[in-house]
């Protein structure tokens, strides 16, 4: 995959802004079921190039909204915009197609394949070769095709140091490994928009460095749009470009890190009202 | 005891065998990669031979015109019924499912005695010789042909699964099929393309069947034998499904052996697999291969 050079408006860390071209659009999404509002009148824009994150408390309504970005559910009102097409109905499958690749908050490995093929999955839609061209390995295309597919998926298994278990049975390794081989997998999908829903979860402090390493490299080197949910404060703060909070599916405000940390409602979404470790100086401030 | 018997039936298990674990790998492509329990396997068998018997015998075909063209037809008929009638009924309850595969059998049942005939009807002599030895034993050509053609189908299956962009697409669906869409992977495809795979290869177990036996309701009878093939095997296993198949195909030689021997008691050997599809459920209630449901709390 050819590396990209890290971009001028795209330094990383606190307030770096990227492109101000939307290659992901919200408009006005709502997602019910039955009764149960998951989402009201959401909208955002991710820039080209940026990191963006969704936090917000446990039932926000951040996994459902990502859930509409990959197709998974279908917004009950809004539309969504990818690379300027609207993509409200189309399935999954191809949104994937168009360069939109996700993780999932539960580990969805393929445990009972290993780590390598665990990645061609990924590159599923990009091989060309079909089933009659692949029953004449040979002849046709295929072999070649599949000898460029794999110097690609294996620069992908360099870059994110699995390379000593990329024959192994996914279901085998150990936790952190899991999660670097599912972002792997997402990548092999060469995506323009990665979501990775709650990429540190259950990590320790080392795992959870090297992850944000990782999406950091993803976006800068390989540049990879990445929409995230993340609980963990720390790293959203120091790896994001912006921030959006949702709280019972609204979204209650959007900006640089440090603004969004400063306000006031998102203090009393997080912390609630009475807390005592909010600063009733710091609010008013 | 007679040798001789017990080899020429052990030989013989071998190679019915052989056809019941091709129709049960079948049987099992569609299971996992749809997770619909497909009671009209048989009719796959006989509708494929009847159209390979129409092709040869109406149309004069040479044999392997007559069987290719067969293939093409159950890869568009395999195609045609997930789209028309199994593609409504994804996300509805399971026994909706199965009750539609059982009523799919009927149906091609009655339509093949209508179109057909109830009478079984030999298929032109396909091979110069009938029969050849092998090691002093009689073997039918035909059934050593199909031998091949079995080895060749399950090596094919083991090279799609393993090494081709489909089969892994196949694989991934099995698994989970929310992660195999935001892959990319068109999961109403896969479920199309598996029925037709599962059609064309029954259908070539059919044809064998159909030359050797001549062409009736009868074959459809394989369809109910790939279950204590599948089962023993476990239920979602490909390597189970052929080894599962084998098994039956050696338990039912070896208990025609018994009977011829000892028992006489006549039929026997039919119901043998059946015995031991009830014996190993009770002893491993997931088949030798199947995969173990855990239920973490």
């Amino acid at each position: 995959m050819r590396k990209l050079p890290p971009k001028e408006t795209n330094q990383g860390g606190h307030g770096g802004v990227a492109g101000e071209e939307p290659i992901l659009s919200a408009e006005g999404v709502s997602l019910r079921f039955g009764g149960v509002k998951a989402l009201t009148d959401v909208s955002f824009n991710v820039r080209k190039g940026e990191v963006f994150s969704i936090i917000g408390p446990n039932g926000a309504g951040k996994t459902s909204m990502v859930n509409c970005v990959s197709g998974r559910y279908r917004p009950t009102e809004g539309r969504i915009l990818f690379d300027g097409q609207d993509i409200t109905k189309l399935g999954p499958n191809r949104r994937a197609g168009l360069g939109i690749g996700r993780t999932f908050q539960n580990l969805a490995l393929f445990g009972h394949m290993s780590v390598l093929d665990n990645i061609m999955v990924g590159r599923h839609h990009l091989l060309k070769a079909g089933f009659l061209r692949g029953m004449v390995y040979w002849w046709g295309g295929a072999q070649r095709e599949e000898l460029a597919h794999r110097a690609e998926v294996e620069e992908i298994i360099d870059f994110l140091e699995i390379q000593h278990v990329r024959k192994a049975q996914a279901g085998t390794l150990p936790y952190g490994l899991r999660k670097r081989v599912e972002l792997a997998r997402a990548v092999a999908l060469k995506p323009k928009l990665i979501l990775l829903d709650e990429p540190m979860a259950g990590m320790n402090l080392e795992e959870k460095e090297d992850m944000a390493r990782f999406i950091l490299d993803l976006n800068q080197e390989w540049g990879m749009t990445v929409l995230m949910i993340e609980h963990d404060m720390g790293v959203v703060m120091d790896i994001s470009h912006r921030v959006m909070v949702l709280d019972f599916g609204r979204k209650i405000a959007e900006g640089l890190p440090e603004e969004v940390m400063a306000h006031p409602q998102v203090r009393r979404a997080y912390l609630g009202v009475d807390d005592e470790a909010v600063n009733p100086a710091e609010i008013d401030a | 005891m007679d040798l001789a018997l017990l080899l020429q039936l052990t030989l013989n298990g071998l190679i019915v065998g052989a056809l019941y674990g091709v129709v049960a790998m079948s049987f099992v492509l569609i299971y996992k990669a749809s997770q619909v329990v497909n009671f009209a396997q048989g009719e796959f068998l006989l509708v494929g031979a009847w159209v390979c018997w129409w092709f040869l015998t109406e149309w004069q075909l040479p044999f392997y015109a007559g069987f290719l063209f067969t293939l093409v037809f159950m890869t568009l008929f395999g195609l045609v019924l997930q789209v028309v009638v199994l593609r409504p009924l994804i996300g509805e309850p399971v026994i909706s499912v199965i009750m539609a595969t059982i009523g799919l059998g009927i149906f091609f049942q009655a339509l093949m005695k209508w179109i057909f005939g109830v009478f079984a009807k030999p298929f032109p002599p396909i091979f110069e010789t009938e029969r050849v030895s092998l090691l002093g034993l009689e073997v039918q050509t035909v059934y050593l042909v199909s031998l091949g053609i079995s080895l060749l189908i399950m090596a094919a299956f083991g090279w799609f699964f393993t090494a081709s962009k489909h089969g892994l697409a196949m694989r991934a669906t099995a698994f989970d099929q929310q992660v195999a869409q935001s892959l990319g992977v068109s999961v109403p495809k896969v479920f199309a393309m598996s029925w037709a795979i599962s059609a064309v290869v029954s259908s070539v177990a059919g044809v064998v069947v159909g030359v050797v036996n001549g062409v009736s309701s009868a074959l459809s009878f394989y369809g109910i034998k790939v279950f204590p093939a599948v089962i023993l095997g476990g239920l979602d296993s490909i390597i189970g499904a052929v080894l599962g198949g084998v098994i039956v195909g050696l338990l039912e030689n070896w208990a025609h052996y018994i009977d011829s021997e000892w028992l006489n008691w006549g039929n026997m050997f039919q119901i043998a697999p059946f015995y031991a599809l009830v014996i190993i459920l009770l002893i491993k209630p997931y088949g030798l291969f199947g995969t173990k449901n855990i239920e973490r709390v």
